[in-house]
């Protein structure tokens, strides 16, 4: 317990210090908090429609304007926010974890299951994302379910890849060779030494992934084969205002500005907290 | 040397030839069969089984992965089942049209990122320096579809500056050019900061090493320390960065040609997706990622011939 | 006597650090005479390294010089502009380095590396590569046509070093600053290195600053040598002298230690007790105090000043044997 509060303070202390990284998360709490609590703070009904009045702009009644049903943009651009958070919450934790056992697997297990492995990362890797996603999406038809799991499947190498970096650094280090020559198991090992010292780094992985995660989202939802229709995500805004793009720009506008401010947002957290645990990565620079 | 490119060039034979079995198999394995996606719900199941047999799937998948790589070998990638055209010759029609916005955005980028990530280490903590930290990191990250709607809205739509869509006309030099220039500012925008970051930090770790100072006690000029000692090393590591951004910027460039109504490889298998049209699908992706490996390897491949180190003591 | 080539007064340079400044070089005197080869010796960290990047004003961001003067030729170089001082370095000033492998760029060809230290001869490439060419066999490397086109890392350290000392002697200097460079190499090459340096000293007539830590190679080659031991000098006069009659308690113990003058067989080197002094924090007296074994109290109180002529070292010592 307090080794996480020594955490927390860790990271405060170093935010203290980093404006812009303070900014990301500033902005990233905005977001989270928005997202979450959508539902109270929506003015409308996200998929209520409006027909008489269409493409608005900004207004007091609607602050960002309405889409081309008469759909109140602001809410849907709240909403939008949750199924953005649900995905990179779902896809980033179940790729993190699968890429942290196949990662320790490849640094401390035998030396060709190693090698099959980098193997498969490389393969998976070859496949430039979008590509392989709308190939999948090709087989199974639209769906967020199909998004999430493309996500997970091309995320994995990534997180392995570092897992199997530090894993196999860890490895050779004087106090694990100690372990094992005093006979601690494999798993003893890598649960009490190489986890605890392999998780911080993972972390900060996953802060700076979330924006790609996001933008896969919504890039799919855009071409329209992410959610399907009246849900509304960022990217099918996007979609829908792209249509009626010389009528209104505000769809554009409205469903583009969350992605910028999750990017950044997250960005410049992910730096912030690479800085405060990996002190070394920013040494060369100042 | 040679036998680091052999290596090399295995290694991404491997790889691709895993991602295309991968690929092909689940297309095969897939739920609902491809002739009944394809051919729609109303088709007879005489007619499936005939489109079936055509296209030869009711043979096992080995003997379809084999005879797939049997035609892939002679450069047949199969048949449009729509137009009845090779799907080799669509794709190959798309291709330059991918192919001369990704080299536009990448030449782009690294025209004003180089010299910035120089300019950035020379004069550490200036102004100029301490934007371009900030926009590396804010840029790389934005979706390029984002900054290709909002440039498509600002310069094309609002300005109109630029045109909206198309590639412009054939033969029409000029006007394919101003066609050209939003969809590879979408693309290429993020990485002008990352390019620069990458060459700066590289800058200065090569501005701390000895022969620098050697250089510099031999008096020779600042420009031609920074340009032909310096930078020269530094960019190293740049190429091959370079080689990965042109593969993962066929991602972006499939954005960029929906968002301004482009021909391309991107469009293309958007397209197809859409349709449910498998060999255009399979000849897409299969081509992009071939692309992919192949600009990695390329990358590799060069840095190991500008390093004259590595030239002798190749791989590990 | 002719005028020295290089005349260092009082020579004091600080490094700004967290702890406070420390005093890398305090009050260094010495000159090198025209023609004449100087050696410079001590342990890591006396303060050779600061001396000669000082000398050729490439000095670390967060150093201070902050009194004494440097005259090349009567101009002093801390007064210099940093143009005129570029003007110097590679032409009237030139160095070689310690370290052959990493002083050299890695990914231009020696040719090319050559043609640029010549960059203020307005000549065309075909005759740089000639001058080059020539001044490679002069180093005495063999087939000086055919190492043009090759790297650095093609070269043998010794050959390596060779290539180091022509580029140095492209120009003919007035002064050639060595710094250490026969470290790096192996005995036989070393002795090699040396003897063509000196050679090469009496054709161009140059003088050369030459640091070492190895007191073989000093004296195989100087004329005259300087001791510093943190950030002083301590002893300095001409090479026989020197190491004849050593005066201060210093380069005794470095005589000692030298493994070439042991006569008999040990297994236990002989070493100087203690470390060197903290130089954020300077202790009062002589700098020497805390490791010499012949202290009187006088040495605790007041700092030793170069006395004698000719033959200076710094110890109270020597006043009171008088």
């Amino acid at each position: 317990m307090s080794a996480t509060a020594g955490t927390v303070y860790r990271i405060f202390a170093g935010l203290k210090k980093d404006p812009l990284g303070m900014a990301g998360f500033v902005l990233v709490s905005l977001i989270v908090f928005l997202a979450v609590f959508a539902a109270w703070l929506a003015p409308y009904d996200p998929l209520e429609v409006d027909v008489y009045n269409r493409l608005a702009s900004p207004s007091f009644a609607h602050w960002l304007g309405t889409d081309q049903l008469g759909r109140d943009i602001l809410s849907r651009v709240l909403y939008g926010g949750q199924v953005a958070l649900r995905v990179s919450l779902l896809a980033i934790s179940i790729s993190m974890a699968v890429g942290l056992v196949l990662g320790m697997l490849a640094g401390f297990g035998p030396r060709w299951l190693d090698r099959v492995l980098v193997v498969a990362f490389d393969t998976v890797r070859s496949f430039p994302t979008i590509m392989f996603a709308l190939a999948v999406v090709a087989l199974t038809g639209p769906s967020l379910n199909t998004v999430i799991g493309v996500i997970i499947v091309t995320s994995i190498p990534v997180y392995a890849r570092v897992v199997r970096t530090q894993t196999l650094a860890l490895r050779e280090r004087d106090f694990i060779l100690a372990e094992r020559a005093m006979g601690a198991s494999t798993f003893r090992i890598l649960r009490h030494h190489v986890l605890p010292n392999i998780i911080a780094p993972l972390f900060i992985l996953a802060s700076m992934d979330v924006p790609a995660v996001v933008g896969m989202e919504a890039g799919l939802s855009f071409l329209g084969l992410g959610v399907s229709p009246p849900t509304p995500s960022w990217g099918s805004i996007l979609n829908d205002g792209y249509s009626y793009l010389r009528n209104s720009p505000w769809p554009i506008i409205a469903g583009g500005l969350p992605l910028i401010a999750v990017t950044l947002g997250f960005t410049f957290f992910g730096e912030s907290l690479r800085d405060i645990f990996d002190p070394r990565l920013r040494r060369k620079d100042q | 040397m040679l036998a680091f490119i052999i290596r090399r060039g295995l290694l991404s034979l491997l790889i691709l030839f895993l991602a295309v079995s991968l690929l092909f198999g689940m297309i095969h394995i897939a739920p609902g069969d491809p002739a009944s996606v394809m051919l729609g719900p109303r088709a007879t199941p005489e007619l499936k089984a005939e489109f079936a047999r055509r296209m030869g799937l009711d043979q096992p998948l080995v003997m379809q992965l084999g005879t797939f790589y049997a035609r892939l070998a002679h450069g047949d990638l199969g048949v449009d089942p729509f137009s009845e055209r090779k799907v080799s010759e669509i794709v190959f029609e798309q291709l330059p049209f991918t192919l001369i916005l990704v080299l536009t955005a990448i030449g782009g980028a690294s025209l004003v990122g180089i010299p910035l990530g120089c300019f950035s280490a020379i004069r550490r903590n200036s102004l100029l320096d301490r934007l371009t930290a900030v926009m590396s990191v804010a840029f790389i990250a934005i979706p390029s579809f984002v900054v290709a709607l909002y440039l498509l809205l600002w310069l094309a739509v609002s300005l109109r500056w630029f045109p909206a869509i198309g590639a412009g006309e054939t033969g029409n030099y000029a006007d394919q050019a101003r066609h050209l220039v939003l969809p590879a500012v979408a693309l290429g925008l993020g990485w002008v900061g990352y390019i620069a970051r990458l060459v700066r930090s590289s800058m200065l770790e090569v501005m701390e090493e000895n022969h620098i100072r050697t250089a510099r006690a031999f008096g020779l000029p600042e420009r031609t320390i920074i340009v032909h000692y310096a930078l020269r090393i530094a960019l190293l590591p740049t190429v091959t960065i370079l080689g990965m951004g042109i593969g993962s910027m066929l991602s972006g460039a499939l954005f960029a040609e929906i968002v301004f109504s482009r021909p391309g490889i991107g469009k293309l298998l958007y397209e197809a997706v859409l349709t449910r049209n498998y060999p255009i699908v399979m000849g897409a992706v299969l081509v992009t990622t071939g692309f992919f490996v192949f600009s990695t390897l390329v990358s590799d491949v060069v840095n190991a011939m500008l390093d004259p180190r590595l030239r002798e003591r190749p791989g590990e | 006597m002719s005028q020295p080539v290089l005349k260092i007064r009082d020579l004091s340079v600080s490094y700004q650090t967290e702890a406070g400044p420390l005093q890398a070089l305090r009050d260094v005197t010495f000159a090198v005479p025209a023609g004449k080869i100087i050696g410079i010796v001590g342990e890591s960290g006396c303060g050779k390294s600061t001396l000669i990047s000082t000398i050729i004003r490439l000095i670390a961001p967060n150093a201070r010089i902050g009194k004494g003067s440097i005259l090349f030729k009567g101009d002093d170089l801390l007064r210099m502009t940093s143009a005129e001082m570029r003007a110097l370095r590679g032409d009237e000033i030139s160095m070689v380095f310690q370290d052959p492998m990493t002083s050299l760029n890695p990914v231009r060809p020696i040719g090319r590396q050559m043609a640029d230290v010549q960059h203020r001869d307005a000549l065309s490439r075909r005759e740089k590569n000639a001058r080059s060419e020539s001044m490679l066999g002069r180093v005495g490397i063999p087939d000086p046509a055919a190492q043009l086109t090759r790297y650095p890392h093609q070269l043998s350290g010794g050959m390596r070093q060779r290539v180091a000392i022509a580029m140095a002697l492209m120009a003919e200097p007035s002064l050639l600053i060595a710094d250490e460079p026969t470290t790096a190499l192996d005995a036989t090459l070393e002795v090699q290195i040396i003897h063509r340096l000196q050679e090469l000293q009496r054709d161009f007539g140059c003088s050369i600053l030459f640091i070492s830590h190895h007191l073989g190679v000093i004296a195989e080659l100087c004329d005259e040598v300087v001791v510093m031991y943190a950030g002083e000098v301590v002893e300095s006069g001409p090479m026989r002298d020197v190491f004849l009659e050593p005066r201060h308690p210093y380069t005794r113990k470095l005589l000692e230690c030298d493994p070439a003058r042991i006569a008999e067989p040990t297994r236990d080197l002989p070493v100087i007790e203690g470390s060197l002094p903290n130089l954020v924090q300077l202790p009062d007296g002589c700098i020497f105090r805390e490791r010499c074994p012949k202290t009187i109290e006088r040495c605790g109180l007041q700092r030793p000043r170069l006395a004698g002529d000719g033959h200076q070292a710094s110890c109270h010592l020597l006043d009171t044997a008088e």
